[in-house]
């Protein structure tokens, strides 16, 4: 009797020590696990700040060279080494601003269209449609722009835009000829089309967050479709919007190879959009390898770093803006 | 009576201002949809015309003479088949983290905001990233440079949608398991990932997607090669490299490849992103 006793509690011991063992090592095994998936969230961080520590770095010469004239001046000079960034600067801002006011109008009309008005069956083969137009890659836009878009606006459409406002006083230098095709305006166009789809699927989306009751109570009291959308939909969503535009803006500040192959990379600043221009992308894309001697490369990169900010704060501000949306759709 | 028909009038007026707005916003989605069809419509026929079977068995020729895109496409592959290989599981991890383990920590919010706007950051500055740490130190462009190039761009992409899909996992699940007795890492990798595992390869299918056509990170990575190398340590063709020089060049049997490719690059990008949406809808 008690000898099986004590082949009984043996036995409990071992296997309680077999038991503390194996969750000792699933303990360890989940620390290990915990430990991982925390240095893959921290690396995202690391890459952020090692982006903007070597860019910084690869700067630095430029920067010390030329100090803040690097940002104001409109030289780019190889041959004496002088470089200023203010072309490609203006260059940059001025395609993304042209591309956002020709994009937001229509991607915003693409995002009432369906959700007031797109028959229930084509609203899903549309949204994909027009996402579909942000998956071609960027140097798809690039060759097309080139082959086919900027030589059939020179032929067709600049000819008849120089003409019509030719006589009108600021116009008339806006699109003063000749018309190359490859220019400002052919870039900021197809970035146009390249952002598009990023104004109607965030747009989409917030257009669904609004309550149904709400625009129900407003086509009772005898709204038009219209009404409902301008004084219901559009206020409640406004932020979101925002949210999106300046998502959208983002993606047209940095876009590279489409803008590389139709803006002609001209150094200096032109009042006419129909003259080929710069932006910091498509310099940085055209010039880099070819660069020989430190500053140059390094004012390049001190380009980068400038479109690094500026993008970095439209795009904090963007999703600044749709988070608070999704904060007050949480509620 | 005459009150009447001064709102049935303005009554019209408002209908047809809100048909025309209407009318607006149906053509503005015939002018999105338009553009879509004559940019995969000129790609098609002018694609189609530079297509043959030495594309896809000869390697990239001097002016003039016959050749294909081989060496081309094998790097292109390889560069992203190793950039996602590499950015996939860090991109997992961290949408784990974000997801399971620290989901309500401060620096899970750090994080997702941070990787929302990697998200969308130029790829331009990916490559001068990539070239000051990498190509500089090494004094000379690589394949593998590239490769961490693209895996640069994949990592937020997977992160992303990990999380989402994660998220969508019902906590109950989660509570069942660990009632049991099952440690936390067992319960994600056991059960979380197996509930969303369909929504996480559409993710990494959306970052092959994306990555494969990405140009701009390449240019001062990868560089470019005239002829066909497999060395990781060495400049390496790849598509989107050769259709920017091959386009932009006064050579019409380059230009007629670089169709080519270009007509490659989309099919093989609108398949992957196709092919994710329907998995994507399918879970």
């Amino acid at each position: 009797m008690a000898d099986v006793m004590t082949d009984r509690t043996a036995t409990l011991e071992r296997l309680g020590r077999d038991r503390a063992s194996v969750l000792r090592g699933l303990g360890f095994s989940d620390k290990i696990f915990n430990t991982l998936t925390w240095l893959a969230a921290v690396s995202v961080l690391l890459v952020l700040g090692a982006v903007f520590i070597s860019l910084i770095i690869g700067a630095y010469p430029a920067l010390q060279a030329f100090g803040f004239s690097f940002v104001t001046t409109a030289v780019w000079n190889p041959n004496t080494d002088k470089y200023g960034a203010f072309a490609p600067i203006v260059g940059t801002l001025i395609t993304a601003f042209i591309a956002m006011l020709i994009a937001v109008p229509i991607g915003l009309g693409i995002a009432i269209y369906l959700t007031e008005r797109c028959p229930l069956l084509l609203r899903r083969p549309i949204s994909i449609a027009i996402e579909l137009l942000a998956g071609i890659p960027s140097i798809i836009y690039g060759i097309w722009g080139l082959f086919f878009f900027a030589p059939f606006m020179k032929e067709n459409v600049y000819p008849s835009l120089i003409l019509a406002f030719s006589h009108v006083p600021v116009l008339a230098d806006l699109f003063a000829g000749p018309a190359y095709g490859i220019g400002t305006l052919t870039s900021s166009l197809i970035l146009a089309v390249m952002v598009l789809p990023f104004i109607t699927s965030v747009s989409r989306d917030v257009f669904d967050t609004v309550p149904p009751v709400l625009k129900e109570a407003a086509y009772g009291q005898g709204f038009t479709t219209w009404e409902v959308v301008k004084n219901i939909v559009i206020p409640y969503t406004r932020v979101g919007l925002l949210g999106g535009v300046m998502l959208a803006l983002g993606r047209a500040l940095g876009e590279t190879m489409a803008v590389t192959f139709v803006i002609g990379n001209a150094d200096k600043l032109s009042t006419s959009l129909l003259a080929p221009g710069t932006t910091i992308s498509a310099k940085i894309a055209n010039e880099f390898t070819e660069a020989v001697g430190d500053l140059y490369t390094s004012s390049l990169i001190a380009l980068g770093l400038i479109l690094f900010v500026i993008t970095f704060i439209v795009l904090s501000i963007a999703r600044y803006m749709l988070l608070r949306l999704e904060q007050k759709a949480g509620v | 009576m005459a009150v009447l028909t001064k709102d049935m009038a303005r009554y019209g007026s408002r209908k047809r201002s809100s048909m025309i707005a209407m009318g607006l916003c149906f053509s503005a989605t015939t002018v999105g949809l338009t553009m879509l069809t004559i940019i995969l419509g000129t790609l098609v026929v002018k694609g189609a015309g530079g297509l043959s079977l030495a594309v896809f068995t000869q390697n990239t020729p001097a002016p003039g003479n016959d050749g294909g895109l081989w060496n081309a496409i094998y790097g292109s592959l390889l560069m992203t088949t190793i950039g996602v290989c590499i950015g996939t599981p860090i991109g997992i991890l961290a949408g784990t983290y974000l997801a399971e383990y620290g989901r309500h920590t401060r620096l899970a919010g750090i994080v997702r905001f941070i990787n929302d706007i990697l998200l969308s950051a130029p790829s331009i500055v990916t490559g001068l990233f990539i070239y000051t740490i990498m190509v500089k130190p090494m004094g000379h462009f690589s394949a593998i440079a590239g490769a961490i190039a693209l895996a640069v761009i994949v990592i937020p992409i997977v992160v992303r949608t990990t999380e989402n899909m994660l998220l969508l996992v019902p906590n109950q699940l989660r509570e069942a398991a660990s009632a049991m007795g099952m440690p936390r890492a067992l319960v994600i990798r056991q059960v979380a990932y197996k509930a969303a595992w369909t929504g996480i390869l559409t993710g990494v299918l959306l970052a092959i997607a994306r990555v494969s056509g990405e140009t701009a990170p390449l240019l001062f990575t990868a560089l470019n090669n005239q002829f066909f190398s497999s060395n990781m340590n060495a400049p390496m063709a790849n598509l989107p490299a050769v259709i920017f020089q091959f386009a932009l060049s006064p050579y019409a049997d380059w230009q007629k490849l670089a169709w080519a490719g270009a007509l490659l690059i989309t099919v093989a990008v609108l398949t992957l992103s196709i092919l994710a949406r329907w998995l994507g809808s399918r879970s």
